[in-house]
């Protein structure tokens, strides 16, 4: 029963999203009936989708095997959280969530609309309902996560072990909270370009959007990073697959509009661009969802590579992509350009950083797509893999990386590089020091790693050097400098704080990827073996019961360089009710280092094939993503986040400079 | 999603035969460690061609320990490293390259970051040149409403 009021009141909100794009779209002009509607008609939405997803929760809850959904995902003896997380561990529930959050979001802006303009807000949740819509009906008629079986079967199957595991609790509500927020961004662009509104303002309404969904999208990522890091087994952490290359583009084109967009709200300029580039990075979520779902790419990690499902998809996003475009197409010309502003200029190194990022964000989607397209083609088969990606994203990373800590240190409008350049002098010796410290520590290696843990320390430097420079400590002395230091704008901080995490996590990524130890081997119980310094000693096996799985765990002593000694397990399981093997792999952390083994086959009477790394300074890399993140949520708390219209330069000439 | 999905790359793959997710054995390894980095360096531009973008040394299919072991193979028996790659892609086509060679058919592939990054560039400096010659247009025309708003919070 509870069930079926769930479906039912998904059909409900199908029917109130349509009610609320026709009549939105219809009348945005007509003043304050249509408006009340749609802000009414969205709030009403997230109420019913809540329901919806909490009947599905709740048959998941009690396992109700009598929903082939929870037959086929959930079982009886699985733990609590999993029952919970197999809701969104398959396609049908991970579309509901994806729906969820997309209604919540348009609550959001009706509950927030009072401070927008009439007409933008009923135009920007008219063409959210109409996203509503669209994905409901692609739930209700393709992915029906509410069908019965008849008769119901006494047990379910299972939640595939490898997805048995808190990352699920985590990643994918994340990844959505940044898929689904930058539709936000996407219909304010469609509102903008449909009643041809676009001002600073427009760009101060959109900024807070953009930036929690681009801060839920790195976080999203980073922690699919860390998950697939340590439940594959062998600690990769970027693959350059299809799928994260899928959820890596619009992280890109979103860090592109995240800049792009105080060009426009500071300066008034870049207005065509900025809405180009909100219209692309939610073309690009939606792209990638295509992508995992149609199972078109060569992809074996789809949910259901079901072609209904696919093509259905791609009419979608014919219709979504298409119109935006074909809007953007008719009305780009008419948004009026403002905002003169020098080459050498914040505006300047701003087009800078978004010319690097849009490049490598074509790059990325050219290099996911070229073996589709070259086979459909000519028949030829290619394959794009990691070496490529590796040679030219970095390529084009390099000198974005190296410009960072120019862009805070320039003005707007004119600046002057020479004195930029004699500003960051001091950070520029800082940079230089530290590197040839640590080239020292580590004893020149010849390899281009020492360039890359310069960038990355020049960035890091960079950062603070900005917050420092600011300051003035030099001009006013230390004390008033610390009282200076400590009242600069939240956005200051938060823009050093990111940039400073992009160093970090540069560093994570040259170290562990360059000085990285490994050894295959089989031990014997007993057997010590010397990794990097740490010495790590095999005592020996033992079956363990899990509460739906059985492990043979290996049991390590590691000794580090300092001399702790901490012990260490490492699992190989099987699951009961499906039978399917998996690695629990072994990890201890030593500051942001971390010692990884892997429990192997057995190899002769005793031994056991262990396969240990050794992985130096690899928490950087996600360390780096919660700066960055953090920044982005600190940013939103930022005074100028809460205001609706910008301030005039001259309030903003008695901050410190900006 | 990425580890979503990864998840049910990896579950695929666990059905497989053998069942560890890295299959590089101890009993594959040459003695000799230079020609061992060396079959490493080779591998990891090698696709596993019965799995999804996974190098030769990630996967553990059958075909993926034949392929590691025809490396060290001919590696043992004195070829270069370009003599090794060209003797697995004469066997198995250029598909098994995670690194696309460079080739008219992949030109476009090759060439389309530094042409995109060209191009932007170019619109950007013409961009630059047409912004300093023209006179300052017009700010977007305010409602009376949201001046006094504006005016309002200026005033704050």
């Amino acid at each position: 029963m509870i069930t079926e009021i769930g479906h039912f009141t998904l059909i409900l909100a199908f029917v109130l999203a349509l009610a609320q794009a026709v009549i939105g779209f219809g009348f945005w002009r007509s003043g304050e009936g249509p408006a009340r509607f749609v802000q009414q008609s969205a709030i009403l939405q997230f109420l019913l989708v809540g329901l919806s997803f909490a009947a599905l929760t709740h048959a998941f809850v009690v396992s109700d095997f009598s929903v082939r959904l929870v037959f086929e995902h959930s079982n009886s003896i699985q733990p609590m959280l999993y029952k919970v997380t197999s809701v969104w561990g398959n396609h049908e529930g991970s579309m509901l969530l994806f729906i969820l959050i997309l209604v919540l979001f348009g609550a959001g802006v009706a509950a927030f609309s009072s401070s927008l303009p009439r007409d933008l807000s009923t135009l920007v949740l008219s063409s959210q309902g109409l996203m509503v819509a669209a994905f409901s009906a692609f739930v209700l008629f393709t992915s029906n996560p509410f069908w019965r079986l008849d008769p119901a079967p006494r047990d379910g199957t299972e939640l595939n072990p490898v997805l048995q595991d808190i990352g699920l609790a985590i990643h994918p509500p994340l990844l959505y909270l940044g898929y689904v927020g930058f539709s936000i961004c996407f219909s304010f662009a469609i509102a903008a370009l449909i009643s041809g509104r676009i001002d600073a303002a427009w760009a101060r309404w959109v900024r807070p959007w953009t930036l929690a969904s681009w801060a839920f999208l790195t976080l999203g990522i980073s922690m699919g990073s860390y998950w697939a890091y340590y439940e594959l087994g062998w600690g990769g952490w970027w693959f350059w697959d299809p799928v994260e290359n899928a959820s890596f583009m619009p992280w890109l084109a979103g860090t592109a509009l995240l800049h792009s967009a105080i060009v426009m709200e500071k300066r008034n300029a870049l207005k065509v661009w900025t809405v180009f580039l909100a219209i692309i990075t939610f073309s690009l979520s939606l792209l990638g969802t295509f992508l995992v779902r149609s199972g078109i790419l060569t992809s074996v990690h789809s949910f259901a590579s079901d072609p209904t499902r696919g093509t259905v998809i791609l009419a979608m996003l014919v219709v979504l992509i298409g119109g935006a475009f074909t809007l953007f197409a008719m009305r780009a010309s008419s948004l009026r350009q403002g905002g003169l502003f020098a080459p050498v200029s914040r505006e300047g190194a701003l087009i800078l950083n978004n010319l690097f990022l849009a490049t490598a964000t074509a790059g990325v989607l050219i290099g996911t797509l070229y073996p589709l397209v070259l086979e459909s083609l000519t028949g030829a088969r290619i394959t794009v893999g990691a070496p490529f990606f590796d040679l030219t994203f970095g390529a084009l990373m390099v000198p974005l990386l190296l410009l960072i800590p120019f862009g805070p240190f320039l003005a707007w409008k004119r600046s002057d590089l020479v004195g930029v350049v004699q500003r960051l002098t001091g950070a520029i010796i800082a940079a230089l020091i530290i590197s040839l410290i640590v080239f020292a520590f580590l004893g020149f290696p010849v390899s281009m790693a020492p360039i890359g843990l310069a960038i990355g320390i020049w960035v890091m430097v960079g950062a603070v050097a900005e917050l420092i420079d600011r300051a003035a400590f030099r001009k006013v002395g230390f004390g008033e400098g610390m009282k200076r230091f400590r009242g600069l704008p939240r956005s200051v901080y938060s823009t050093a704080i990111a940039h400073f995490g992009v160093g970090v996590s540069v560093i994570g990524i040259v170290c562990a990827t360059a000085y990285e130890t490994e050894i295959v081997t089989a031990m014997q119980p007993g057997q010590t073996i010397d990794l990097a310094g740490y010495e790590i000693t095999y005592e020996g096996e033992q079956v363990v019961q899990g509460p739906n799985y059985t492990a043979d765990q290996g049991q390590f002593t590691v000794v580090s360089p300092r001399g702790g000694v901490r012990e260490m397990t490492s699992e190989r399981r099987v699951y009961l009710v499906s039978r399917m093997p998996t690695t629990e792999a072994g990890i201890n952390t030593y500051g942001f280092t971390q010692v990884y083994i892997q429990f192997g086959e057995r190899m002769g009477e005793t031994g056991r094939v262990v396969r240990l790394w050794h992985k130096p300074y690899v928490v950087l890399i996600w360390l780096g993503t919660i700066f960055m993140a953090g920044a982005g949520f600190l940013s939103l708390t930022d005074r100028r986040m809460r205001i609706g219209a910008p301030r005039r330069a001259k309030a903003k000439a008695k901050e410190v400079a900006t | 999603m990425i580890g979503l999905l990864r998840g049910l790359l990896i579950a695929v793959l666990l059905v497989l035969p053998s069942a560890a997710p890295m299959a590089l054995s101890p009993d594959e390894l040459l003695d000799d460690p230079l020609l061992e980095t060396r079959a490493r360096a080779i591998s990891a531009n090698l696709r596993c061609m019965v799995c999804q973008n996974q190098s030769i040394d990630d996967s553990d299919a059958e075909l993926a320990r034949d392929l590691r072991l025809l490396v060290r193979e001919r590696l043992a028996t004195g070829d270069s490293d370009t003599e090794v790659i060209d003797y697995v892609v004469a066997r198995y086509g250029e598909f098994v390259l995670l690194r696309p060679v460079m080739a008219l058919h992949t030109i476009v592939l090759w060439g389309a970051a530094p042409v995109i990054l060209l191009i932007g560039l170019i619109f950007v400096v013409i961009g630059a040149r047409r912004r300093s010659g023209r006179p300052k247009p017009e700010g977007p025309k305010l409602t009376r409403e949201e001046q006094k708003a504006l005016d309002q919070l200026m005033n704050e």
